[in-house]
């Protein structure tokens, strides 16, 4: 069978001396930030992109692909232990991780975790593996207003179901895309909104961007809040679940694995919302839901399980269709180009032993994580009483080593503070970054195509419905809009109104 | 307490509801302005052959439209029930870390990466509530080594370690 063949074309490349290494720092820096609360991994990825120009694509690549999904598995750490979660897809967590962690059973919540994780996240990323090939198939077909309409149906989806406003959400999608479309016009050569400045021509850098709005804007939002931490339970108990846990856990996980595998490849979706619409399921199934927020641990295995779940699945768009569906794959988009590869449907073909590499790489990922995560938690239960006063700083550092070696530049660095402040300033006013930073990838692409699309319609904007790839797209645009918006929404509140 | 409210609820007019969402309108707006009036001069071309200022002008128009929206959503023409606080700006971490970064940007090329660290450490940790100088100097020694080692020497980045 061709899926076997190519997981072994896979296998053959993520399993280098140099792959393994470069995924098992990923894991771990990974798992390291997801334990850090104000430490995401959309800033931890923009810091070390400037590093990974040493490396090869597939080092790069595996390296922050390892960050984001060992984030998942390091923010159940800190939910459970010191109700903190140290990720947003690991909010509901808390509610019964901790409650687990105050009966003595920490452990045993934490032994959930990561398995409930792992095979949640082993089916996912067969899953990766199967619909990758037909769908990029099926992506090859696509015309430039089909890439459009997909890239508005990304663009518009992915606000809708992020947090906050969603009228703000969308008007900083568009403050992104106009940020995107900063630097020479790659059609006309004229330079656009560069004030004259030679360091613009090029447009800004998405590390700029990145490590400007969510690394520096977070840290100064940050510090003006309190640091307030619930004691620590030091005592973890058995790690293992017992077989009745097993029992209780098992439909939970698989519940919670296809959930996530689903929201996942939805823009905007990927592991926070997987997380959310777990808890809910699980709570409205199970025979006795008072249980919840009590210590159940189908809310920390099926939450657990879709997150990470959502977290691999969420690479589908971006592998097949090089379309982001989230701020951390924008930012891979970045890590792609930097490398001089343009991500869409043509990377499988070209380019077989990064594509399957990359998806057997989070595999082993995955294994790496469940054998390192549960020896070690004492050590990142450690790393937690480092205050906050003592991280910032050497965050702070980091992003301005990160920035200045991309190009040496001082202009890099200032415009850098510029975009620290405008996304505190964003911040403090409930607008949420993420969108921008989508639209800022997105930007450009979405101009291209429109143009193009425009070009072969002779300006006839009908070209738009009379496509039917395209008109299902927008169709669909239109029924996220009206179907999705009251309910999926409702989800974040609910999970935690019911209680 | 309900005396206060009355007499604010009273005064009819024009209110400010939601000033965090007044301020992001007028932010979005000024910015789809700003744009726009730029994308303005560029060749605009036509729906087949589109210029350099037809995709901008178009997201600028919906970005202005957007804002006006959030901006006229905000306000309220009359009564109002219940009025939201106000976003409170904390100007000092916003210094602090601001100086300390472009410190750092300045002094780097110079200075070298081991005392650019320093200042940034020192810089920026005033930002925070409970500055205590000794430890944040330790704190600066550990980074400036830590930061040399490792992006320096370790990764070979093209940076200046010492002044010079």
């Amino acid at each position: 069978m061709d899926l076997w063949a190519n997981l072994a074309v896979g296998f053959e490349a993520a399993l280098t001396w140099s792959n393994l290494l470069y995924c098992l720092i990923g894991v771990t820096l990974g798992t390291l930030v997801g334990v850090l609360p104000g430490l995401g991994p959309v800033a931890t990825i923009a810091m070390l992109l400037p590093i990974t120009y040493g490396l090869s694509p597939a080092e790069a690549l595996i390296m922050l692909a390892g960050i984001y999904y060992g984030a998942q598995y390091g923010g159940s750490t800190t939910a459970i232990l010191v109700n903190l979660p140290g990720e947003s897809s690991s909010v509901v967590t808390c509610l019964d991780g901790h409650a687990m962690a105050r009966q003595g059973r920490a452990g045993v919540a934490l032994g959930i975790a990561a398995i409930g994780s792992f095979v949640a996240g082993s089916l996912a990323i067969l899953l990766v593996a199967a619909a990758s090939t037909p769908l990029a198939e099926f992506a090859l077909s696509f015309g430039p207003a089909d890439y459009f309409s997909l890239m508005l149906l990304g663009l518009v989806a992915a606000v809708v179901l992020a947090q906050g406003d969603l009228l703000k959400a969308l008007a900083m999608a568009l403050l992104g895309l106009l940020l995107g479309l900063v630097g020479v016009d790659v059609n006309s050569g004229e330079e656009r909104f560069t004030f004259g400045l030679p360091q613009l021509a090029d447009g800004i850098s998405f590390v700029v961007i990145s490590m400007g709005i969510f690394g520096i804007g977070e840290i100064i939002a940050n510090l003006e809040r309190d640091e307030s931490r619930s004691p620590l339970s030091r005592q973890l108990g058995r790690l293992l679940p017992t077989r009745d846990d097993y029992r209780r856990a098992w439909k939970p996980v698989l519940r919670g694995a296809g959930l996530g595998s689903l929201l996942g490849i939805l823009p905007g979706g990927g592991a926070m919302l997987s997380s959310f619409a777990s808890y809910l399921v699980e709570k409205r199934l199970a025979r006795d839901p008072e249980r919840f927020g009590q210590g159940a641990i189908e809310g920390v295995a099926g939450p657990e399980a879709a997150n990470n779940a959502g977290a691999q699945t969420s690479f589908i768009p971006l592998l097949v269709m090089g379309l982001p569906s989230n701020a951390v794959m924008a930012l891979m988009v970045g890590a792609m180009m930097i490398h001089g590869i343009v991500p869409g449907p043509q990377v499988m073909g070209e380019r077989p032993e990064l594509f399957w590499g990359l998806i057997v790489s989070m595999w082993v990922g995955n294994v790496l994580l469940l054998l390192l995560n549960l020896p070690l938690v004492g050590i990142w239960v450690r790393l937690l009483a480092v205050p906050y006063r003592l991280l910032y700083p050497a965050i702070l550092l980091f992003c301005c080593i990160g920035v200045y070696s991309v190009n040496n530049s001082l202009f890099d660095v200032l415009l850098t503070v510029l975009f620290g402040l405008l996304g505190y300033l964003l911040i403090k006013l409930r607008c949420e970054p993420a969108p921008l930073l989508l639209g800022f990838i997105l930007g450009p692409l979405m101009e291209e195509h429109l143009r193009r699309a425009m070009l072969l319609s002779r300006g006839d904007p009908s070209v738009f419905v009379t496509r039917p790839l395209s008109l299902t797209l927008l169709l669909t645009l239109g029924l996220v809009l009206i179907l999705c918006l009251p309910r999926l929404r409702a989800t974040r509140q609910a999970a935690f109104s019911e209680d | 307490m309900s005396a206060v409210a009355t007499s604010r609820t009273a005064r009819g007019g024009l209110q400010i509801r939601e000033p965090r969402d007044a301020l992001a309108g007028a932010l979005f707006i000024a910015f789809a302005l700003a744009a726009g009036a730029i994308s303005a001069t560029y060749p605009l071309g036509s729906a087949m052959r589109m210029g350099s200022g037809y995709f901008p002008l178009l997201v600028s128009t919906l970005l202005g439209l957007l804002g006006a929206v959030v901006l006229l959503r905000s306000l309220s023409f009359g009564r109002v029930e219940r009025r939201a606080e106000g976003p409170a700006f904390a100007l000092r971490p916003a210094l602090c870390v601001a100086a300390g970064v472009v410190a750092f940007a300045l002094l780097v090329s110079d200075l070298g990466l081991l005392l650019a660290t320093l200042v940034l450490t020192l810089l920026c940790g005033l930002a925070h509530r409970q500055v205590r100088f000794a430890e944040l100097a330790g704190l600066g020694v550990v980074l400036a080594c830590f930061g040399g080692l490792v992006f320096a020497w370790g990764l070979g980045l093209q940076l200046p370690v010492l002044p010079g």
